[in-house]
């Protein structure tokens, strides 16, 4: 599934490689050394409940925080040294909404399509592409600020896409998103990955569509990883686990049985060294109404 | 992976298999390079600008007023009144060109709004993940800026022109008013930039916004000549880009002697200056 690419020499180099990524905001260690390969081709998935360093981990990426040279690699290109190179071969969509309302749609996708050098004869034709892509081709000429919720995630992803992208970031993209518009959405990512092999690196809050559409999946915790692997791999070592802790027949879990049991409790029983979770909750709630 | 979905997709007129359809998608945009980044990204930013302004057009008819008001009002009472030394010249030839550098500052000096509200809504943000240095983008903001700035200069000229001062119409001397208005929005917008950067909120870059544009006018000699001041505020303006501005533009557009080679080399050096510290600022604002 994942063709791999290599750059002159024989060693496959990894779509993202991260070697002991830390970043603390004062005395949050949001991200405590993590060690991370996405393959390319793949669609990788990063779960963890909320504060558990998932977006901080996706902006050391995107070179947006400052880290070390040689700890984070975006197909070989340092994040740190070669932060142009890194820049060029990424779409990224926050977990923010992030559309500039007082430009249309397709205003807001030449935007990016100026900035990543897509020449001029080919703008208009590739901005239609990109918009056609996320099924928003009617909205076009409407201003953003009229769109919905769920019509501005696709016109970013339309941004995204409009540089085709060797490495598509995509942090909660599938949020707000009806069901059709979001399995629509993956369609038009699978297709456009069949004729690129496009990188997907996605962040999810949904199980469904971590088991579904992603090949390999992390799960953080407090700014580490504490597992990796395929879907099914997740699921069979924890049916491992429950058979070494004594129980019998443990019933066949699901991904949302293996999230539970790496993220420990739940936000009203807050385990010995639990800090600094809620506040997240509160940022995104702010973020949230100030777009909505 | 998952099974299609039964509903087609949106926009099912399209007979096109996707690979034709979204031909374009697959092969990425051939990098521009070297010294073609930045003026790319400027024209790229001042694109956006002149797509907003066609969105909504009231900005420039509100902005028209006051300097409409400064020349019609200020400029006809004091010319008639003879209060300010400016030798054979008319008060309100002697007054439009300070009135076009001071509302195009007044543009520029607000600009920082612009990134903090670009910040807050996610679109700056967005903006830093994709091959534009971080001189470039602001550079790219600043022309952006100054396409407002200029905008706002043809309606004072136009102004001016209709209460009969008298401007010159050779099309060099236009050029170099335009360029003299560009570098020195460039520079208020990066001051105003470089201040976003170090305040962080809409409401705090307002009041140091408000505090500075008084001083940054009456400490100039858009209103008077240096002559005219007092010994403390001359010095306030041999300090002030704006008075340099202001020389350049009334040599230019009335013909009064001024110093175009000291305005010019003042004018560009501030500019590199806000640009290298507005950019080097811009970065605490993505975190
Ligand atoms: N700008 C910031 N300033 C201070 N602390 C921050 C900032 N951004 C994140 N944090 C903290 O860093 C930790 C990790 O946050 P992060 O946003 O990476 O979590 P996440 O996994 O993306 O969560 P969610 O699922 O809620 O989006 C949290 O404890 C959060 O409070
Ligand atoms: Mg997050």
């Amino acid at each position: 599934m994942s063709p791999s690419r290599h750059t002159g020499g024989d060693e496959p180099v990894a779509a993202v490689r991260c070697t002991g990524l830390h970043y603390a905001f004062g005395s949050t260690k949001a991200v405590d050394g993590v060690d991370l390969e996405v393959e390319p081709g793949e669609v990788f998935g990063l779960l963890g409940p909320n504060g558990a360093g998932k977006t901080t981990t996706i902006r050391a990426i995107t070179t947006l925080l400052p880290v070390p040279p040689g700890v984070v690699g975006v197909f070989g290109h340092d994040a740190a040294r070669q932060r142009m190179a890194v820049r060029r071969l990424l779409g990224y969509v926050p977990q923010q909404l992030s559309a500039d309302g007082s430009l249309t749609g397709e205003e807001n996708v030449a935007l990016f399509a100026r900035v990543f050098d897509v020449p001029r004869r080919e703008r208009a034709a590739r901005v239609a592409q990109a918009l056609d892509a996320v099924g928003l081709a009617s909205a076009a000429h409407r201003m953003a600020a009229t769109y919905s919720g769920g019509m501005v995630r696709r016109l970013e992803l339309a941004q995204a896409l409009v540089s085709a992208p060797r490495l598509l970031i995509l942090d909660e993209p599938t949020i707000g998103l009806d069901p059709i518009a979001r399995d629509s959405v993956w369609d038009r990512i699978t297709e456009i990955r069949t004729g690129t092999g496009m990188t997907v690196l996605v962040t999810t809050h949904s199980m469904e569509e971590a088991d579904q559409r992603c090949d390999r999946l992390a799960l953080m915790h407090r700014g580490r990883i504490r597992a990796l692997g395929t879907p099914a791999e997740l699921k069979a070592g924890l049916t491992a686990h429950r058979r070494e802790a004594g129980e019998a027949e443990p019933p066949p879990p699901s991904l949302e049985d293996v999230f539970r049991h790496f993220s420990g409790s739940g936000l009203d029983e807050p385990g010995p060294d639990e800090r600094g979770e809620f506040s997240d909750v509160r940022r995104t709630r702010r973020t949230a109404s100030r777009v909505g | 992976m998952s099974a299609a979905p039964a509903a087609p997709p949106p926009a099912s007129a399209d007979p096109l298999p996707p690979e034709e359809r979204y031909a374009l998608l697959l092969t990425p945009p051939q990098a521009r390079s070297g010294w073609r980044v930045v003026p790319a990204r400027v024209a790229a930013m001042c694109a956006v600008e002149l797509q907003k302004l066609r969105h909504d057009r009231t900005e420039l008819y509100t902005r028209a007023v006051q300097p409409a008001l400064w020349l019609l009002i200020f400029g006809e009472t004091f010319t008639r009144i003879h209060a300010i030394p400016t030798g054979h010249v008319p008060y309100l030839d002697y007054l439009a060109p300070g009135i076009i550098a001071q509302s195009a500052m007044f543009i520029a000096i607000f600009y920082g709004i612009m990134i903090i509200w670009e910040r807050d809504s996610g679109v700056l943000t967005k903006l830093l993940v994709t091959p534009t240095p971080r001189a470039a983008l602001v550079t790219g903001k600043a022309f952006a800026a100054g396409v407002k700035a200029v905008i706002q200069a043809v309606v004072v000229i136009a102004i001016a022109a209709a209460l009969g001062v008298a401007l010159t119409w050779n099309p060099l001397r236009l050029l170099g008013v335009l360029a003299v208005v560009l570098l020195g929005s460039a520079f208020f917008s990066c001051l105003s930039m470089t201040i976003a950067g170090i305040v962080l909120t809409r409401d705090r870059l307002m009041g140091i916004g408000q505090a500075i544009t008084m001083p940054l006018f009456f400490g100039s000699n858009a209103l008077y000549p240096v002559s005219a001041m007092p010994g403390w505020l001359q010095a306030v303006s041999t300090a002030n880009p704006l008075s340099y501005q202001v020389d350049a533009l009334r040599g230019l557009l009335i013909g009064t002697p001024a110093h175009l080679g000291t305005d010019l080399a003042v004018l560009v050096a501030a500019a590199v200056l806000g640009i290298a510290s507005a950019a080097s600022l811009l970065g605490r604002l993505a975190r």
